[in-house]
């Protein structure tokens, strides 16, 4: 294999990678807060890219206003999601919340199908497409707008995490709910705003990824927010940069199978690592190995 | 001692006529021309979902492992046996063992590994390696690839399937109440409080994971012989199959038998009656999951199972309130 096609596939992997890390964040700080895989966190990304797709033709908007709505709507969505499926099971065994949140999946995919149509949409090319060459390898703006545009949020999320006091709430109720919940902190609201920024995020990738393939359809969240899990998990879930550097891993790991010459086994790559990554080190890269206790 | 014994007996033997009275009650209406062969094939296809559902509650419902990788072992065994009736002629219920023999080994390969994982850890392995499975056979041009496997024969009898369909009650019902299906259970219950008991609650889980592996592979196997044809797509042999097996175990309640029955039947005939909203079926079943988490997380029937005893107090409670009407549901 020559060595360019390998660079040109790390690139791919990187730009992919950052949709991956962004949709990881949303799993990594949801199980964080209240140790539920959000099975619907794809789906939501998968909203997040139709409500850019009608902000972009119907609304008329330039994309960023287009983007901007459509994570706040996701937002929304996200808080709705928790308020009316997961509060409710907080207390119930963790097996109970995890089908409803494959039902909150099934459910929003079945009405977007209908909603939406079951065809897949063409997304609207809102920045005219541009190729960049350097040496044999190439880079397109959208690829660079995608990996801008994550990074940009990223850095925004850890300044929210780490500077502001809903941050620190945040970091507080991941770290010991009881506690948090007697020193004040409105645990509920701690939740909801978790739910809100995951939510964003991943609206944030489906739209980005949206403009990258030039199209969307309701099931285009499912692989992805498998694929976003197994990067939180990969990164140590419930770690925030964790969820990151898992992120651009499987982007370029996936990129690199593909590379390789097997694009029929790409799917199958994130798996493999899921499960090895489960196997042999359970708490992922960064994460911290907890004890059971009984 | 004897007189279990006798009530167990006669448990069997009423089980057994009843069975024979269903299967003879179909053929009759079957001869008659009442139910026409689209009919029985339904009943067919009810019959090994009721397989997939009763051996994925032996695994989830009575062990307490989540795992939402079932339609992995059920595609090994619609690959594996049509693979053997197509290119090795095989006779069609040795292709079934082989196909069931064949997903238990699969199972307890994938069990060692996976079943050391828990709740939510466990779920998500077990669908990967079941994707796993779906994009290995993908990859195999010989079965189809991604067009699917076509040319299969119809071997496929509602009389065979619904046999098999007894046997694998029979064979997980005993299982259930023997001393390893005690140990299951308390597995689900405690794991941690088995383990210090002595119970060796790995081999108990895989025993468990093997076992409903094996009666998927062979309800796969029926499957494929039903259909004629059997592709890799998600929603026939991948996570979107798994899911729909899962949806009825939960609806039927987690360790409940009869629950499970009762579950794939309404969920295997309800489309048929539904066609006209047949965008509106997973609609319907995600909201009725959710409720269902919400307000009844044991399942329709509970912890109930629909028994003898359980009738004859039924009837006992209904001579006991004679003038009062009573309709006996619940």
């Amino acid at each position: 294999m020559e060595w360019y096609i390998l660079l040109q596939q790390m690139i791919n992997g990187l730009a992919l990678g950052s949709i991956y890390s962004l949709i990881a964040l949303g799993y990594t700080m949801v199980y964080g807060i209240i140790k539920l895989i959000n099975f619907a966190h794809g789906d939501i990304y998968m909203l997040g890219a139709y409500f850019g797709f009608y902000a972009l033709t119907k609304g008329g908007l330039s994309l960023g206003p287009a983007l901007l709505l459509s994570m706040g709507l996701a937002a929304l969505v996200g808080v709705v999601l928790e308020r009316i499926a997961y509060r409710p099971l907080r207390s119930s065994p963790r097996i109970t919340a995890l089908i409803t949140a494959i039902g909150a999946s099934l459910f929003i995919q079945s009405v977007s199908q209908i909603g939406f149509g079951a065809s897949f949409k063409p997304f609207p090319q809102a920045i005219p497409f541009q190729r960049i060459a350097i040496g044999s390898v190439f880079i397109t703006n959208r690829q660079l707008i995608m990996f801008g545009v994550s990074i940009f949020l990223m850095v925004t999320l850890h300044l929210i995490v780490q500077y502001t006091r809903i941050g620190k709430a945040m970091r507080a109720v991941s770290m010991d709910k009881e506690a948090a919940m007697l020193m004040g902190i409105n645990v509920d609201r701690v939740i909801s705003v978790t739910f809100a920024l995951g939510s964003a995020l991943a609206a944030a990738g489906g739209i980005l990824v949206g403009m990258y393939y030039n199209r969307i359809d309701p099931y285009m969240g499912v692989m992805p927010g498998i694929k976003g899990f197994t990067a939180a998990v990969l990164g140590g879930i419930g770690v925030i940069p964790g969820a990151v550097i898992g992120g651009f891993m499987m982007g370029i790991a996936e990129n690199l199978v593909v590379a390789l010459g097997s694009s029929t086994f790409r799917d199958a790559v994130a798996f493999a690592i899921l499960i090895l990554v489960l196997l042999l080190k359970p708490a992922g890269l960064l994460g911290k190995r907890q004890r059971e206790k009984v | 001692m004897s007189n279990a014994g006798a009530s167990k007996a006669k448990r069997n033997a009423v089980m057994a006529l009843a069975a024979l009275c269903i299967y003879g009650a179909v053929q009759l209406l079957a001869l008659s021309g009442t139910l026409l062969s689209y009919h029985l094939q339904v009943l067919s296809l009810a019959c090994i979902n009721i397989m997939l559902v009763v051996s994925l509650n032996l695994i989830t419902g009575f062990t307490g492992q989540f795992s939402l990788g079932h339609a992995g072992f059920m595609a090994i065994g619609a690959y594996l046996s049509a693979a053997l009736t197509v290119f090795y002629q095989l006779p069609f219920l040795a292709a079934l063992v082989l196909s069931g023999v064949a997903a238990a080994l699969v199972g307890i390969i994938i069990g060692l590994p996976a079943l050391r994982l828990k709740g939510d850890y466990l779920a998500i392995a077990t669908l990967g390696f079941g994707e796993i499975i779906r994009v290995v056979i993908l990859n195999i041009p010989a079965v189809g690839g991604p067009r699917g496997f076509t040319g299969i024969p119809r071997y496929t009898s509602f009389g065979l399937t619904y046999l098999i369909m007894i046997i694998t009650i029979v064979v997980i019902r005993n299982f259930i109440d023997s001393s390893h299906g005690r140990a299951c259970v308390s597995i689900r219950e405690d794991e941690t409080a088995a383990a210090s008991l002595g119970i060796n609650t790995t081999y108990y889980k895989v025993t468990a994971f093997a076992i409903g592996a094996g009666f998927a592979g062979v309800a796969g196997g029926l499957f494929s012989h039903y259909l004629q044809y059997i592709s890799p797509a998600p929603g026939q042999i991948g996570f979107l199959r798994s899911i729909d097996i899962l949806i009825m175990v939960v609806l039927g309640g987690l360790g409940n038998i009869t629950g499970s029955v009762f579950s794939a039947i309404v969920l295997t005939l309800l489309p048929e009656f539904l066609r006209g909203f047949a965008e509106y079926r997973m609609v319907i079943y995600s909201v009725l999951l959710i409720l269902m988490m919400l307000f009844r997380p044991e399942g329709i029937m509970g912890k109930n199972e629909l028994s003898l005893e359980a009738l004859e107090s039924l009837v006992g409670r209904m001579k006991n309130r004679k003038g009062m009407r009573s309709d006996g549901t619940s």
